[in-house]
């Protein structure tokens, strides 16, 4: 296990004029950009690919080899998109990097377009981050002046343009084909998959879509190595990783550690433990609300990576870690983390559309007290009714974490029925 | 707003045209992108920031504009929360209610805002001063509870905080 004894990503973060393209460039940023245009283009996603760099935006899926899905010989214009969406609960790490280092993430954005052969960035930005955009609109515009973005860059040959755009409020617009109807000028309605979006993105061009970390790592992997970036963390997990720390903890906010650093480090060393020490800690999100629950049993010996997760039955998704203490009613969490599905659910799909609000006020109603004998059984059945049947997953990110809570807290759910109250609100009463 | 006024009221709004300056924009918004529908959303957002909403008349000189039908325009504005079909309050306060923020209190941030406004969420205060809405996350929740008002976010809050800053706005 390498464990990151360096900051990262976030080295620059503490320096206010940062967002400035002559302080950035003091420190460094722009260097590697020069180095990869004198590069040939498939060493640096071979670089990409050996380092293990996998996606920061949900899946974990490997960097490197999605570049390689990028059709080699087709005429058509290529696309690099940089989703900047950030809108699964729990997430603030990309606001983060754009808001404080917006230079060194154009940085990463160029280099990768020049990797895939790319004349053309889209960096779709969630209409909520109006100081995210302006300062990455700044800074877009320092980069041009100075020919980091342009016709032939830095004398390179290759010319390369970036367009910002900005969303306009739709939690499903973070989803990729979502993103590109949405870059489209249509509603923001998933997209079948296959054609997937290397063969058929925006306008129907070879596309590569990439989370703002992810890319973020591209620079540091070509100044440092692959080999650097692959040592820490461990095999298939690697590299540093920005944790989002949110909910019960003394110092939440916003932590850079290698990829799998143990939750009890991240929380314990890193988040200062809970925020009212008298509390005991009850339950984690590790990984986004679209993650499934995890007890505080289950966080002792938690190594917080895209395999170990997984395997345990939830993921480390977007990496936004939410804590809640012993004083947190289960029932009712759940009921928010279903809110927000029943919110946004983009209506294409029956299961979804419909699922996603059943289950929410069936357990809206089972927290007020309604709920009655067959309702659990009735939620999880309705839950598998929604799993792997419609056009994205987001279906799936609503039902999952739903019977993760019935499942790993039932005896909540069955002292609220059999009650008729919430047990908690009953006890303080 | 009462009952009998909105009707009128919202007709007068719906006739309301882009200025010319914001046409400009449009234009301009278009020609950056390799296909104008893709203006569509710049556009929107620039009838926004004229109008403090998307007047169908606006819409309609969108539509007009990227080559697709008012209903095309109408199905995509309300697809997304952040564009106002009608007119809003001065200041939109936007209170996070996702898990976050609802384990560091946005209960009963909402309850105090409710009880000093005077409104539930989703309404606007007679005045015309405040709309207050409930939102889902605002990717800000290790500073939670949190609210974004207009364009500004607002972190850290505490009622006392948000109280400050309510009664500071016009
Ligand atoms: C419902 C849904 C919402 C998503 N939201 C985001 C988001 O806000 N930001 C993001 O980077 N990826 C999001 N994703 C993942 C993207 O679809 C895509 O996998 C990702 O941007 C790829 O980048 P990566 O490989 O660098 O992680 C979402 C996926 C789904 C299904
Ligand atoms: S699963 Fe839900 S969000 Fe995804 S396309 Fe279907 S209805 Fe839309
Ligand atoms: S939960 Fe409120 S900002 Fe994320």
């Amino acid at each position: 296990m390498g464990a990151l004894t360096e900051k990262v990503l976030t080295r620059n973060l503490h320096h206010a004029d940062q967002p400035d393209i002559d302080a950035a460039v003091g420190r460094g940023a722009y260097r590697q950009l020069a180095r990869a245009l004198t590069m040939e283009r498939d060493a640096i996603v071979e670089e990409v690919k050996k380092s293990g760099l996998r996606g920061r935006g949900g899946a974990g899926f490997p960097c490197g080899l999605k570049w390689t899905f990028m059709p080699k010989d087709s005429p058509k214009p290529r696309y690099l998109v940089v989703n900047c969406d950030e809108s699964e609960p729990g997430t603030f790490k990309d606001r983060l990097l754009i808001e404080r280092d917006p230079h060194m993430c154009l940085e990463g954005f160029l280099i990768s377009a020049y990797a895939m052969r790319a004349s053309l960035i889209f960096i779709y930005i969630r209409g909520e981050f109006v100081l995210g955009h302006n300062t990455l609109a700044r800074a877009i515009e320092q980069a041009r002046a100075k020919g980091y973005i342009g016709g032939n860059v830095l004398g390179s040959g290759w010319d390369i343009d970036v367009i910002l755009h900005r969303g306009a409020g739709a939690y499903i617009c973070g989803e990729e084909t979502a993103l590109m109807e949405s870059l489209e000028g249509k509603r923001g309605y998933p997209r079948l998959k296959p054609p997937f979006p290397a063969s058929y993105g925006v306008y129907g061009n070879p596309t590569t879509i990439n989370n703002v970390e992810t890319l973020c790592c591209v620079p540091f992997i070509l100044e440092r190595g692959s080999a650097w970036f692959a040592g820490i963390g461990r095999e298939k997990n690697t590299g540093p990783k920005l944790y989002c720390l949110s909910g019960h903890v003394k110092r939440p906010g916003v932590y850079e550690a290698e990829v799998g650093i143990p939750f009890m480090r991240l929380f314990g060393e890193l988040g200062g433990g809970l925020l009212d020490p008298k509390r005991k800690l009850k339950a984690v999100i590790p990984g986004g609300s679209s993650a499934a629950v995890m007890t505080a049993s289950e966080c002792d010996d938690l190594p917080m990576d895209f395999d170990t997760l997984m395997a345990r039955g939830s993921m480390l998704g977007s990496a936004g870690v939410m804590v809640m203490d012993d004083s947190v009613c289960m029932v009712r969490a759940c009921e928010r983390v279903l809110k927000f599905y029943a919110h946004e659910s983009c209506g294409q799909c029956t299961p979804c559309r419909v699922g996603a609000d059943w289950i929410h006020r069936t357990v809206a109603r089972i927290e007020a007290g309604g709920g009655k004998q067959g309702d659990l059984e009735t939620l999880v059945s309705v839950c598998d009714g929604m799993i792997g049947k419609t056009i994205c997953v987001f279906a799936d990110a609503a039902a999952l974490p739903a019977k993760s809570f019935v499942a790993k807290f039932r005896d909540e759910f069955n002292d609220h029925i059999s009650l008729k109250t919430c047990p908690m609100r009953a006890g303080k009463a | 707003m009462n009952g009998e006024l909105k009707v009128g009221i919202e007709f007068e709004h719906a006739a309301q045209g882009l200025g010319e300056s914001t046409l400009k924009e449009i234009d301009r918004a278009i020609a950056r992108y390799p296909r104008k529908e893709s203006a569509l959303l710049p556009a929107l957002w620039l009838a926004q920031q004229e109008q403090g909403f998307c007047s169908l008349e606006a819409q309609k000189q969108i539509a007009e504009k990227i080559g697709v039908s008012p209903a095309f325009v109408a199905g995509v504005v309300s697809f997304y929360t952040m564009f106002h079909t009608r007119p809003v309050g001065r200041h939109v306060v936007d209170l996070c209610t996702t898990v976050s923020c609802w384990l560091r209190g946005s209960d009963d941030l909402l309850s105090q805002l409710e009880r000093k406004l005077g409104i539930k969420a989703g309404e606007t205060t007679r005045d015309g001063r405040f709309t207050l809405r409930t939102v889902e996350c605002l990717g800000s929740c290790g500073t939670a509870p949190m609210c974004q008002i207009n364009e500004d976010y607002h972190e850290d809050l505490t009622f006392k905080k948000i109280d400050t800053i309510l009664d500071g706005l016009k």
